[in-house]
């Protein structure tokens, strides 16, 4: 077996090595960090405000003058002004928008609402019409509310703002803040990431194999290891860079997101770090959450299980990548064979944004036992905690999995390698595993 | 002495295919072998089998009179017909990891390829590419990933094609350099021109069978056609000799200075002597040489004789 440590070495250091590489390793952490850092970003971006042309023919809004985000200014009087005009007028002016609320069919408020128009150069912001919207409505709902005799204040008055505050509870009677949101989040993110690096390192494994029977190299290494040891050789060394990129991305992801946030966010955090070592619980809401949250999460287990399943679940797929490289002769000829192995992995992505919604689900159970689906699935349910016995039987089943698509790939690798000019069937595929 | 390779009944079928027919052949130590056959005829498979890079479905291949291991094969240097070097690694990194794979610690196989690489004045490439090398170039780098961790037994599959004659005669001079320190050569051609000057010992394999092997001069003595090239120079002008009865002048044709040359079949009853005789009696004998055929003739002849059968 002393064969593998050089094909090993050689698949490793040729990728690493390769430019691909440094620009995935350097853009990935900056796009996975950017995902957590640009609405943090935007929303510290001071909004500039906007100014709205209102021709408000029937008097709704009353002569509201908006908000810090969206200011209203009135053409006036209102009906000396037609809609043609007030276009023409708007033009003219630097406003961000046009807004016209005709009147009709006796000033019926319902009549009027269906009929409100928005104009701008571009396409209005979705916040700017949402505004509009509200505002719109709120202000015909208090007139029918008084034209029912009731004070609008009054209303106002009896709204209740509801939240719940959702623990789990331990055994052992320990109570813990519940982050269903975070862990969705989470969840989706390792169904993802699991998703892409099965696929992008998978593949890999397989152009390597074509790449080695297209230049005929095959048949020089065949004469010196075997074929098993030359797959496994690569298997390995492809992984070992999936690793390597894995390891880079999660730390430097990882400082990438603290110097933004001490650097944007540090006095708030210092501040609410200070309140809990003096013991106080300030009231500061989303912040001291998110940290709770944080800190409820099983970090050793999520990234052990995400490194064991990357790992299995490679193994697993790369084996029949493998398989799929030394069954046909060029790149263009793989369609057939990639079928079973991409509807599976596709299929683990759809089931999986089930399985977040249901994670104790049969359906979240059963297709994280079967080792085609289980890398992807098993980590979509993870964050939301496995019982142990469902993780370990799912593990072992992987186990078995890998070994034996490693067996099987090695037995069409075998063969296939020496297949020039002819892809190969699936009687033949049949034939080299019966061998 | 034992053979450094025996090969007893070897067959091997591709599905209803037979590619080898009971193969039976020995390759004796430090020899130059050359097997021969048409394309398609089974000299891959066989040499494949060889390199235990396929199994035959029958038979047994000895090297230096056992079963031959994985561990014997690291002693072989194979090059295949279709080249294989990866076209994205340099040069240098490339033969250092073929070395290793056969066995050779790193310091070994440097020290060793700076000799390849200078005796081939190719030092330059080291840090080159693959893809940037031409044919020929390529070729060369193969060879000596082939050759560079010594093996006793090398395995030349087309050796010389893609080389142009300069650089055919220079990889030609090392395999015989490589014979001569002791290495056993067996190279496949389809084309003859090379063997005769290489080769001690043939096989020719002609649809998936054996169907000639031997010591070159014997094997063209095997297909001697009794014919003999005879040059001499008249005592008296318009005389010559009278050929005894049996004799048939294939040509006779003036050789310039008054002397003839005469193509003749020597056949039953006449002998080589009778004929000399002939030739003193009335002439002064230049010279008298049996013709051979060449192995390119008897590989036609072979082929084509089966073909017809």
């Amino acid at each position: 077996m002393s064969k593998i440590a050089p094909i090993f070495k050689r698949e490793y250091s040729t990728r690493v090595r390769k430019r691909s590489f440094l620009l995935l390793t350097i853009i990935g952490p900056i796009l996975m960090a950017s995902v957590g850092i640009l609405p943090i970003y935007l929303a510290s971006l001071p909004e500039e405000a906007r100014s709205v042309l209102v021709l408000d023919k029937a008097n709704v809004l009353r002569g509201q003058r908006g908000n810090d985000e969206v200011q209203l200014r009135y053409l006036g009087p209102s009906e000396k002004f037609e809609l043609e005009e007030a276009k023409k007028l708007f033009l003219q002016t630097e406003e961000y928008a046009l807004l016209y609320i005709p009147t009709g069919s006796e000033g019926d408020p319902d009549f009027i609402a269906q009929r409100v128009q928005l104009f701008g150069r571009d396409d209005v912001s979705l916040a700017v019409k949402e505004y509009l919207e509200d505002a719109i409505r709120e202000s015909i709902e208090s007139d029918k509310l008084r034209a029912q005799g009731v004070d609008p204040a009054l209303i106002a008055l009896t709204k209740t703002q509801v939240e719940i505050h959702s623990f789990n509870l331990g055994e052992d009677g320990k109570q813990e803040q519940s982050a269903v949101e975070l862990k969705m989040a989470i969840s989706f993110l390792s169904a993802v990431l699991m998703y892409i690096f099965i696929f992008l390192f998978g593949a890999q494994v397989m152009t390597g194999v074509l790449e080695e029977k297209g230049s005929r190299v095959v048949e020089v290494l065949i004469s010196s290891v075997k074929p098993f040891e030359l797959m496994l050789g690569k298997i390995l060394g492809i992984g070992a860079v999936g690793l390597t990129q894995f390891a880079i991305w999660i730390v430097l992801t990882t400082l990438i997101y603290i110097g933004f946030t001490s650097l944007f966010l540090g006095d708030r955090l210092e501040a609410l770090r200070a309140a809990q070592e003096a013991g106080q619980t300030l009231d500061q809401g989303g912040m001291q959450a998110l940290v709770q949250m944080v800190e409820s999460l099983n970090f050793p287990l999520l990234l052990g299980g995400f490194l064991f399943f990357f790992v299995a679940g490679y193994l697993f797929y790369a084996a029949l990548f493998a398989a799929v490289g030394a069954a046909v002769d060029n790149p263009g000829d793989t369609q057939q064979f990639m079928m079973p192995i991409t509807i599976p992995i596709i299929a683990a992505f759809a089931v999986s944004t089930q399985v977040i919604e249901h994670p104790d689900g049969a359906l979240a159970f059963w297709f994280s036992m079967i080792p085609f689906t289980s890398p992807i699935v098993m980590m979509t349910r993870l964050v939301f905690g496995v019982p142990a016995w469902e993780l370990g039987l799912s593990m072992a089943l992987l186990v078995l999995g890998f070994l034996s698509t490693t067996w099987i790939a090695g037995k069409i690798y075998r063969s296939g390698i020496l297949l020039y000019g002819k892809k190969a069937s699936w009687g033949d595929l049949w034939r080299w595993i019966r061998n | 002495m034992e053979p450094l390779l025996s090969i007893r009944s070897l067959v091997k079928r591709y599905g209803a295919h037979l590619a080898l027919d009971g193969i039976d052949l020995d390759i004796p130590r430090a020899e130059v072998f050359g097997l021969l056959g048409p394309n398609g005829a089974g000299k891959t498979s066989l040499i494949r089998i060889i390199n235990r890079i396929i199994e035959a479905d029958e038979g047994e291949v000895l090297f230096n009179g056992k079963q031959i291991t994985a561990e014997d094969v690291r002693r072989i240097g194979y090059m295949p017909e279709e080249r294989g070097l990866y076209p994205k690694m340099e040069v240098g990194e490339q033969a250092l990891y073929f070395a290793k794979l056969k066995g050779m610690s790193t310091a070994e196989a440097k020290t060793s390829l700076k000799e390849w690489f200078e005796r081939f004045e190719i030092e330059s490439w080291w840090k080159k590419k693959v893809e940037e090398l031409s044919k020929g170039m390529a070729q060369k780098v193969q060879f000596i990933a082939t050759v560079v961790h010594r093996p006793e037994l090398i395995i030349l599959d087309e050796p010389f094609s893609g080389f142009d004659p300069v650089n055919a005669d220079l990889v030609k001079e090392e395999i015989l350099r490589l014979n001569s320190e002791g290495a056993t050569i067996v190279f496949s051609t389809h084309r003859m021109e090379s063997v005769e000057s290489l080769c001690r010992r043939i096989g020719l394999i002609d649809r998936s069978k054996l169907v000639l092997q031997g010591e070159v001069g014997e094997v063209r003595r095997r297909f001697r056609e009794n014919l003999y090239r005879i040059e001499w120079k008249p005592l008296a002008p318009n005389s010559g000799p009278i050929w005894p009865e049996g004799v048939v002048a294939l040509e006779t044709n003036p050789a310039g200075d008054g002397a003839f040359r005469a193509l003749l079949r020597i056949e039953h009853p006449a002998t080589k002597s009778q004929v000399m005789s002939a030739l003193l009696e009335n002439a002064e004998p230049i010279f008298f040489e049996e013709v051979l055929p060449g192995i390119h003739e008897i590989f036609v002849r072979t082929v084509a004789g089966q073909l017809h059968a």
